[in-house]
């Protein structure tokens, strides 16, 4: 029984499907990657189990509760973080503001959480009172990251969260990654940076014009001379 | 949407039954007033169609066009007056040639001075400076020419030309100003381009209240000439005479119905060629390509279109329609009321007429001219036979009676409101929506 | 020396105070309007008449007190009743708001479509004021009229000039500051404020965080209500209140909230302040003032005036076209939708 699972999902955004009988699964405290061509249906996949689409068939579980039919904003109630690719700050509030933000939805004092996005990104306790707008890329996924912790989910799905930042920025990134998923955070990650991203993962879905091409251990794909070809530029 | 073909009949029957039920019950001269203005406002109607069912531009500045229509009516067709003339043409000319010259300037300085503080502060002195020399010269002029005659002229005159070319010229000094104002304004979104042109319009109100010496302000023109003839002088003739007996009436009513016929049977003429120029035109190639460019901008633009020029030609030709019904509109008068512009009327109501008609569809616009127009005179005496019948059993000496009654006139503004509100959330495409290609042929 | 203080008092009488006091209310409505912009991204063509409808309840409620003899003497009855008057209007928007514009936002309407429905509600509102109260001038101020008068500030300095501050003036200058510091705790403070602007800077991310649209909407509309009531008290005690001026006030609303930069509520202070500034400071006659400074031979024939005070609108308007083009989201750069 896996904790997170889209079974066997079809859908699309209305038009033609884009997701074929995919599959995605992902632990407590695991991180998945899902890698593939462009168009393969990566970020779909993901906005799929997130409710941002309605998929015609297969169904979404969490913690073995059916919540296919639930809109983003209840998924958020039951534990889901989503980190969007772009316009994924409140540029004009302060990077505190952002988290408090974040937090919205909580009735409890919530600055312990704060606290500890602040050890996890110490630049942002530097800069809490500038506006995430003046941030430079890798801060402000810091504090798209941070935001999205502070419902303290259980599964944190980022969407391509290195695109566009700088190689060092975007190891650094990683390492956060996987700090957060030793808390005991599943995490699901969609990636254009194939190599780096199955580098760090427990689990990596190949998909393939929407459906499941390749799926094992971040390393064993890594090894998979096909995949390696196809995906990762040889070598 | 099965019966898009017939709809366009079917309103016309409903306006014409509407209005002999004013006709039988109210009077025959209301009911041709009412149809006169009803034709009047499908002409602005479908002037403000052109700009907004073609490309969709945002105009809230009808009111000013029309006035410089009326405008148009008193200086081409009153006579000029001599005095006034001889002591301020002078003065004018000369005030107009700085003016002129202080523009010319301007415009130079913005092309040869380098960008920046410099070109800004150049063109700021040239302005104001041009501005004081203007004004030097406006000032005694303007002065001389109120005080000639003031109570029966005080003003230049026009210059006594006739009707039509009156009307003509309120096309064409309409289509003149909206080029200024749109190579000026038409760059901006259409939140910006709304309040622009609203300001644009308040301000060529508040020029032709206040500069006496063109218009009298608010003093107004009275006796501008016509092309109907004069009741006075119809009831001198003696065929108009027997015919009135014939038909039952009197002498004057008679020959004011006769008059307002002639004045329906002019309109109605304006109002087909301008319809049929308007149809001819968004069918033709440019017509589709209009309304490409109102359908996506963008992919308009990457495809080579120079969008904001073709923005530009359909505010020009727009205004213009508006400014020839202006121009229609103060002739019909026979007077001109700076006062009486207030853009409720003259501006919003249009915007009513064609959304409720239809946006996009050059027919519709004339029917929702029609509707609503109708509606706006109607509103009143219905809404006073309303308010009568619920407060009927009030005491007959009650104040709140009386207020309630006296406010009938305001019913309009709210039924006028409702109206729209209803169509907006009912029926947003209007009576008679656009025919595109996926409803034609239903 | 005598004389340069003679000419700074003469300006402050003209000029600085009254200006100051147009600004203020003048911001207070362009508030109402950025407010709604900023946060349900249209213009709203009917806030002068929301300040009329504002205005129509606070007069009548007004009315009512002093019949019955309640007053807060020296201030101005209309201040008690401007608690009631905000009730009302705020009923009045939110009835609108469920009626109008809840329908366009379940169908994702355009822009201009809110646009158009506001021009309805417009109309409607246009009506019903005058229905109510008819259009005559309505004077509804009462207490004490003047801070200080004319003659006490010339006893007072000596001067041949003084400056008559009047109660009206005084008034919204400081509930201009009250109500614009209440706001800005509002929305820098609490939580519901933060959701707005969060709200207002990113929806998709705001709805993401799980922050009720309808609640915010709601909040924005309660917010328009209370400051258009506000500012349309405050600009009729001082200078009267006749249905249609309001209407016509729309115009340096928006102009003021424009170039300020829209959506910004800051900006809409500033515009406020140079929308009035500049129209008074234009269309001001300048020929005492100058009197005073200059030599006599120097002294000025004609009145000195830039533009007549018919043309105050053209002021507000040239200075909008030119922000418009030069810097199209005003002066601290507000959002475009």
């Amino acid at each position: 029984m896996s904790f997170l699972i889209g079974q066997s999902m079809t859908g699309g955004y209305g038009g033609a499907d884009i997701l074929n009988d995919c599959t995605i699964a992902v632990e407590r405290g695991e991180i998945a990657v899902i890698v593939g061509p462009n168009g393969a249906g990566k970020s779909t996949a993901m906005k799929a189990l997130f409710g941002m689409l309605t998929i015609r068939e297969g169904a979404v579980q969490l913690e073995g509760q059916d919540i296919t039919h639930l809109t983003p904003q209840d998924r958020v109630a039951l534990g889901m973080g989503f980190v969007p690719q772009t316009n994924n700050v409140f540029t004009s509030m302060s990077v505190e503001e952002n988290l408090e933000m974040g937090a919205f939805l909580r009735k409890d004092d919530f600055r312990a959480t704060i606290e500890q996005v602040f050890d996890l990104f110490p630049i942002l306790k530097e800069k809490r009172k500038q506006p995430a707008g003046q941030l430079s890329g890798g801060q402000r996924q810091q504090v798209a990251v941070g935001r999205a912790l502070m419902t303290q989910p259980k599964v944190l799905m980022l969407d391509e969260p290195t695109a566009g930042v700088s190689p060092i920025v975007m190891d650094e990134l990683f390492d956060r990654i996987i700090e957060i998923a030793r808390t005991g955070i599943a995490i699901l990650m969609v990636e254009q940076n194939a190599r780096q991203a199955l580098n760090i993962a427990d689990k990596g879905y190949v998909l393939v014009q929407g459906s499941n091409r390749f799926t094992d251990t971040g390393e064993a794909l890594m090894a998979n001379p096909e995949v390696r070809r196809t995906f990762l530029g040889g070598k | 949407m099965k019966l898009l073909k017939q709809q366009a009949p079917l309103a016309f029957a409903f306006m014409a039954t509407a209005l002999v039920l004013v006709g039988v019950f109210q009077s025959w001269s209301l009911s041709l007033t009412i149809l006169n203005y009803c034709l009047i406002a499908s002409i602005m109607s479908l002037g403000l169609n052109i700009q907004w069912g073609y490309a969709g531009l945002f105009n809230v500045g009808l009111m000013g066009f029309a006035a410089l229509g009326g405008m148009s009516a008193v200086l081409v067709t009153m006579k000029p007056v001599p005095e006034a003339w001889a002591v301020g043409g002078a003065g004018i000319g000369m005030g107009i040639v700085t003016t002129v010259a202080t523009i010319l300037l301007a415009i130079a300085a913005y092309r040869r001075l380098p960008k920046g503080y410099v070109r800004g502060w150049g063109m700021a002195t040239v302005i104001v400076l041009g501005y004081f020399a203007a004004r030097y010269f406006f000032d005694p002029a303007t002065n001389l020419i109120e005080s000639v005659n003031p109570a029966q002229t005080g003003f230049l005159g026009g210059l006594g030309l006739p009707v039509w070319v009156a009307w003509a010229v309120g096309g064409v000094l309409a289509a003149g100003v909206a080029w200024v104002i749109g190579k000026i304004t038409l760059g901006l979104r259409s939140d910006y381009l709304a309040i622009a042109t609203l300001g644009i319009s308040e301000i060529i109100i508040a020029v032709l209240k206040n500069e006496e010496w063109l218009t009298r302000g608010v003093k107004n023109v009275n006796g501008i000439p016509r092309p109907m003839p004069y009741e006075y002088d119809l009831q001198q003739q003696v065929w108009a005479q027997e015919w009135a007996v014939w038909f039952g009436a009197d002498v004057q009513d008679f020959t004011s119905i006769y008059v307002k016929v002639c004045s329906a049977g002019l309109a109605l003429s304006v109002l087909l060629v301008l319809y049929w120029l308007s149809q001819t035109a968004i069918k033709s190639p440019w017509g589709r390509m209009m309304r490409a460019i109102r359908d996506n901008e963008t992919a308009a633009e990457a495809m080579g279109k120079h969008v904001t020029g073709r923005h530009l030609q359909v505010f020009i030709l727009g205004s213009a329609v508006v400014g020839i019904a202006g121009a229609m509109m103060t002739t019909f008068d026979g007077q001109f009321t700076p006062t009486t512009y207030n853009p409720l009327r003259f501006t919003f109501l249009i915007w009513v007429m064609v959304i409720v008609g239809g946006s996009g569809n050059n027919l519709g616009a004339i029917v929702g001219g029609f509707v609503i127009w109708f509606f706006w005179v109607e509103a009143e005496p219905m809404g006073y036979a309303l308010l009568n019948f619920l407060t009927s059993g009030m005491d007959a000496d009650s104040a709140l009676r009386a207020h309630l009654l006296d406010s009938a006139a305001h019913m309009r503004l709210i039924t006028m409101g409702l109206i729209l509100l209803v169509t907006l959330r009912f029926r947003p495409r209007g009576l008679l929506p656009e025919q595109t290609a996926r409803t034609r042929g239903h | 020396m005598h004389d340069v203080l003679n000419a700074f008092m003469l300006l402050s009488n003209f000029l600085i105070v009254p200006a100051t006091a147009y600004g203020s209310q003048l911001a207070l409505g362009a508030l109402g309007v950025t407010l709604v912009y900023g946060i349900l991204r249209f213009s709203n063509f009917a806030h002068g008449d929301t300040m009329a409808f504002g205005t129509m309840s606070v007069i009548l409620v007004t009315s009512v007190f002093q019949s019955m003899g309640i007053g807060i003497d020296p201030l101005p009855t209309a201040l008690l009743a401007i608690p009631f008057g905000i009730l009302a209007t705020t009923a009045m928007v939110l009835i609108s708001d469920r009626l109008v514009y809840r329908h366009q936002r379940k169908v994702r309407a355009a822009p201009v479509v809110f646009l158009i429905s506001s021009i309805g509600l417009m109309f409607v509102l246009n009506g019903l004021v005058r229905f109510v109260i008819g259009t005559g001038d309505q004077r509804f101020s009462d207490g004490e009229r003047f801070i200080i008068r004319f003659g006490e500030f010339k006893k007072l300095t000596g001067l041949d000039e003084g400056i008559a501050f009047k109660t009206s003036q005084g008034l919204t200058i400081v509930t201009a500051i009250i109500v614009v510091a209440a706001l800005f705790w509002f929305l820098d403070r609490t939580r519901a404020g933060k959701s707005m602007r969060a709200y207002s800077d990113n929806e998709d991310l705001a709805l993401l965080s799980g922050i009720n649209p309808e609640r915010v909407v709601m909040i924005t509309w309660i917010l328009s209500a209370t400051l258009a009531t506000i500012a349309g008290t405050l600009y009729g005690l001082d200078k009267g209140f006749k249905p249609f001026t309001y209407f016509q006030l729309l115009l340096p609303i928006f102009a003021a909230a424009i170039v300020g930069g829209l959506g910004n509520p800051l900006g809409a202070i500033a515009g406020g302040f140079v929308i009035a500034f500049s129209e008074v400071t234009v269309t001001y006659a300048y020929k005492k003032f100058l009197t005073y400074l200059v030599p006599e031979s120097w002294a000025p024939e004609g009145l000195v005036q830039l533009l007549s005070t018919d043309y105050k609108f053209a002021v507000s308007f040239v200075i909008l076209v030119l922000v418009l083009l030069f810097k199209p989201t005003g002066i601290f750069a507000g959002k475009s939708v």
